[in-house]
């Protein structure tokens, strides 16, 4: 097998090329190794993701796409190589002190605050930078959330939940956002919605490194595309590489 | 009449220590998941920190009102920098046991220097004295301690449930690793938690210094009673345990005037009765 970091390395140029904004690399990503106690779950991954990209990573339950953004947000134990976020290495670096630099995680299982209202888990991640969402911004996004300001975190209907994970980390002024994913379990005409916030979000500006099952809704957002097996990138490609590579992927994904 | 009216105010009295005590207990739980058996010591050294301000400095009881909860507190964030913090994650046992020992050894060296005995500590000059209320004369200082505990507990509540430092306090008790992933310095929130935890025991101290005498072991016999008040209330409320508090010493007040032979038991039945119907607690979210 090629090296699939400098596969990508390749595409990245190539992908970039398309709007014409100049691009730089937002995260570097080399050789990292992740622990989950005594296993080993990363054994060495190796990506990038570009300023105004969505990327997924693609990978069966288990092959290590959680805890790839795990490792990036620092709340994974024992881990090591390299993660460069804007130009820093990160790897040693706290978790609160990483999402002050401007990274933000929405987890997969949305980690709605019981004890806290609506609004309390709307308004709980600090502000780490200017330039995040207004409020108003928020609602026309998610118009649901606002009438249900003041109910409890958890009587939101699981779509419902997972806007309000998104939404919370869209006003603190992070850019880059990881999302780990946002469609599990939701009705399509949710998964739909989804699906344009974060074309809204891409239009604006904001990268996004995301973690997707569902394959088809991933390839309606994603500029890039990396699948993980076994604790390792095997596979990069454009969303334009996406028909040539779809044997492949057939079978990585099993699907 | 009279005796029922007195044995009331004891009640709400003891029922003010209870809802401080149990109130950071509940506090401390939530955020280090540790039951503090410490407590008591600490109570007790915040009436004994009082008594020293006043014998060697000269500073009068409402110095020692700020500045005994505060020495405490500073005392029981040192427990949590150097011991504490090493049992996260751990099995509740382990910090049980070190409170425990902490406990022994902080009563054992006051016992050593100070004896067993109270040492007296005055009501301040502008709550001395009482009113005649027609059905009951109250005694001005005891009327003060239910009321500034009471305001105490109630600016706690607010600061808990009503403001963003309580919900990223709340948010941390459920999940600290994501509330840390979104730019909160959690360990740092924590150690706080138990500096406040522990001041709120300091202060009941300052308050209980004038009615009870200063004694080392005045943290021993109350905290037994506060760990049966935290049972029944449940952990997981912080209204739960401030209401709790108050009605047990109300009940046991009451039980003082109706069955007296009764009073020193009341609330371990109550505990008993209550972890038969509703093992987590009155107002316990359930395990």
């Amino acid at each position: 097998m090629s090296n699939p970091a400098n596969n990508a390395a390749a595409m990245t140029r190539s992908a970039s090329s398309a709007p014409a904004v100049s691009r730089k690399t937002v995260l570097t990503v080399e050789n990292l190794e992740a622990w989950y106690g005594e296993s080993h779950i990363l054994h060495g991954v190796n990506f990038n993701v570009t300023e105004g990209e969505v990327v997924t990573l693609l990978g069966r339950n288990g092959a290590g796409k959680t805890t790839t953004l795990k490792s990036v947000m620092g709340i994974i134990g024992k881990r090591t190589g390299s993660v460069e976020f804007e130009g820093q290495n990160i790897i040693r670096t706290a978790s609160d002190k990483i999402a002050r630099l401007g990274v933000a995680f929405c987890p997969e299982e949305r980690g709605i605050f019981a004890s806290l209202d609506v609004r309390e888990n709307l308004m709980l991640p600090p502000q780490v930078r200017e330039g995040g969402l207004t409020l108003d911004q928020i609602f026309e996004l998610f118009p649901n959330l606002k009438e249900r300001l003041n109910s409890q975190g958890t009587k939101l209907s699981g779509g419902e939940q997972q806007m309000l994970a998104i939404a919370r980390i869209l006003r603190t002024g992070a850019r880059f956002l990881m999302l780990d994913e946002p469609t599990e379990g939701l009705a399509p005409v949710i998964i739909q919605q989804i699906g344009q916030m974060i074309a809204r979000l891409k239009q604006q500006g904001f990268t996004i490194l995301l973690v997707e099952q569902n394959f088809r809704f991933a390839s309606t957002v994603a500029d890039r595309f990396y699948v993980m097996e076994h604790g390792r990138i095997v596979e990069g490609f454009a969303n334009s590489e996406l028909e040539a590579n779809m044997d492949k992927l057939h079978t990585y994904l099993g699907v | 009449m009279q005796a029922l009216y007195a044995q009331l105010l004891v009640g709400l009295i003891n029922g003010s220590f209870y809802a401080l005590l149990s109130l950071g207990l509940a506090v401390i739980f939530g955020m280090l998941n540790i039951i503090n058996f410490a407590h008591g010591a600490l109570y007790m050294m915040g009436a004994f920190v009082a008594y020293f301000l006043l014998q060697y400095s000269g500073l009068n009881y409402w110095w020692a009102l700020i500045l005994a909860p505060a020495i405490v507190g500073l005392f029981g964030i040192l427990l949590e920098r150097t011991m504490l913090q090493w049992l996260t994650g751990l099995d509740h046992l382990y910090g049980l046991l070190l409170t425990f020992g902490i406990a022994l050894i902080v009563q054992g060296l006051f016992q050593n220097y100070f004896g067993s005995s109270g040492l007296p500590y005055a009501i301040p000059d502008l709550l001395k004295g009482g009113v005649n209320l027609g059905f009951m004369y109250l005694p001005i200082y005891r009327a003060w301690v239910v009321v500034f505990s009471l305001v105490v507990c109630l600016a706690t509540w607010y600061l808990i449930e009503k403001t963003q430092l309580g919900a990223y306090l709340r948010a941390a008790t459920e999940n600290p690793t994501l509330v840390r992933a979104f730019g909160i310095n959690v360990p740092l929130m924590i150690t706080l938690t138990y500096g406040l935890g522990v001041g709120l025991a300091a202060l009941a101290g300052v308050l209980s210094a004038p009615i009870n005498q200063v004694r080392p072991l005045m943290g021993a016999d109350l905290i037994i009673v506060v760990f049966a008040v935290v049972v029944i209330g449940g952990m997981g409320s912080i209204m739960g345990s401030i209401i709790t508090g108050f009605a047990l010493g109300v009940i046991e007040g009451l039980t003082k005037y109706f069955y007296p032979e009764a009073s020193n038991t009341v609330v371990f039945v109550l505990m008993v009765l209550v972890l038969l119907v509703k093992p987590q607690g009155l107002t316990g979210r359930a395990a």
